[in-house]
């Protein structure tokens, strides 16, 4: 067993774990943080998509131990209070952005990912970000139609 | 995957001895290729030495007419290097050709380039431009460097720390990437190095990255799309799997190549 320190959507977590723990079962198993989501396990979907030291990663390729000292910000870090949706996540609301909700974590913390690094995207940068996020339900459309409708939002609200 | 030994190194000195004393260990780059590979149980090395702690070995600078590229920069790093963009910007531009966002984000060029993967972005760029991968103990040219399938000069015991790339007159990378995972199923690297020299270098066709001779010899003579339109290119040993045949595959070398030269003639 390895001893790790992450601050984990803004709380400090020391645990011991082992070598081959996948962050994302560390995020869901131990942390109970079950949002993040498994889909393929090969880190092709997207769905087990979460913020490390700012930056969107696929979890489920990715040490527990690899990220000793990291910041981690998964989707439940969003609406923290448990009343207020985020920008994002109302986005996705009123644009019809998801059918069973499966891929919906990773879609908006991969489009988030996005908006820090490119605050006004056009519609072909989202379609070419979101390579590594695969929805079977919606046909991407309302997705992109909400990643729009965010950074209108975020910019208006210097969110 | 299999319970291994986990061992961060703060050093490429530290590195070696762990991997030296290990019966059977790797070193972790970015993880992209060896994870997934280790869930499957294809690999189950007793050691892991994770090589994201050593600092020496990350980073992009200029030095002389050489842009280096320390061996665990990520691919999100070398794509939006103002450096880099403004250099070499078709090696920008391939690395953001790789994988997805997200993998960008943990991918580096020297796990990349020490893995070999057949259809991988990189070694075209390295070949292409004429590259050198520096390790702790020689330089090796991307020539010699990438031998086979997932097979390099590198030694069992031998670190990549950067890769040196020197300035090109004019490069373009074209791929035909496979719709799912975003490997090359054909990419080729065209460049005009600044000894005059020209380069094509083919990705995913072949067992390994490979020169297209015929192609430079006419580019030499015309640097123009039209010159290497009825160059024609054997593909009796190319790869041939479920997205594309090895004739498909060697008509792609054509057409990338014909793309890559008409953005820059």
């Amino acid at each position: 067993m390895k001893s790790v320190e992450l601050t984990i959507n803004g709380k400090a977590v020391s645990r011991k774990v082992e070598p081959r723990q996948l962050l994302v079962d560390f995020l869901r198993e131990d942390m109970r943080l079950t949002g993040t989501h498994v889909g393929c396990d090969t880190s092709q979907c997207g769905a087990c998509v979460v913020h490390v030291d700012g930056k969107p990663v696929k979890s489920c390729t990715a040490l527990v131990v690899q990220l000793d000292g990291a910041d981690v910000k998964t989707i439940e870090s969003l609406a923290a209070d448990g009343e207020e949706l985020h920008p994002m996540q109302e986005a996705f609301r009123q644009n019809h952005g998801l059918q069973c909700g499966f891929c919906t974590p990773g879609m908006v913390m991969s489009a988030l990912g996005l908006l820090d690094q490119n605050p006004d995207p056009s519609e072909t940068e989202i379609r070419e970000w979101l390579e590594g996020n695969i929805c079977r339900c919606t046909g991407y459309h309302n997705i992109v139609k909400s990643i729009q409708a965010a950074a209108t939002t975020m910019a208006a609200t210097n969110k | 995957m299999y319970e291994f030994d986990y061992h961060k190194a703060v050093s490429v000195d530290d590195a070696l001895k762990s991997l030296t004393s290990a019966s059977d260990g790797k070193l972790l780059a970015g993880g992209m290729t060896l994870l997934p590979t280790m869930k499957q149980r294809l690999a189950s090395p007793d050691v892991l030495v994770d090589l994201a702690g050593i600092d020496d070995m990350k980073g992009i600078r200029k030095e002389g007419d050489q842009i280096v590229i320390g061996a665990m920069t990520t691919h999100a790093e070398v794509n939006l290097s103002a450096l880099v963009q403004k250099e070499i910007p078709a090696l920008a531009e391939l690395a953001g050709l790789i994988g997805d966002p997200q993998v960008r984000n943990r991918g580096t060029i020297g796990g990349s380039v020490a893995n070999a993967d057949p259809s991988a972005d990189y070694p075209a760029a390295l070949v292409g431009l004429n590259a050198t991968v520096t390790t702790n103990s020689r330089s090796i040219a991307a020539d010699e460097f990438f031998v086979d399938l997932f097979e390099t000069a590198l030694d069992e015991e031998e670190i990549i720390t950067s890769v040196s790339f020197p300035l090109a007159r004019r490069a373009a990378y074209m791929k035909f990437p496979n719709p799912a995972s975003r490997y090359a199923v054909v990419g080729t690297f065209v460049a005009e190095l600044a000894d005059n020299s020209i380069r094509v270098a083919v990705t995913g066709a072949g067992g390994s990255v490979f020169r297209q001779a015929e192609m430079e010899a006419a580019l030499g003579k015309s640097f123009t799309a039209d010159a290497i339109e009825g160059i024609a290119v054997d593909g009796d040993e190319f790869n041939e799997d479920i997205h594309a045949s090895a004739e498909y595959r060697a008509h792609l070398v054509g057409v990338m190549a014909r793309r890559a030269v008409a953005k820059i003639a």
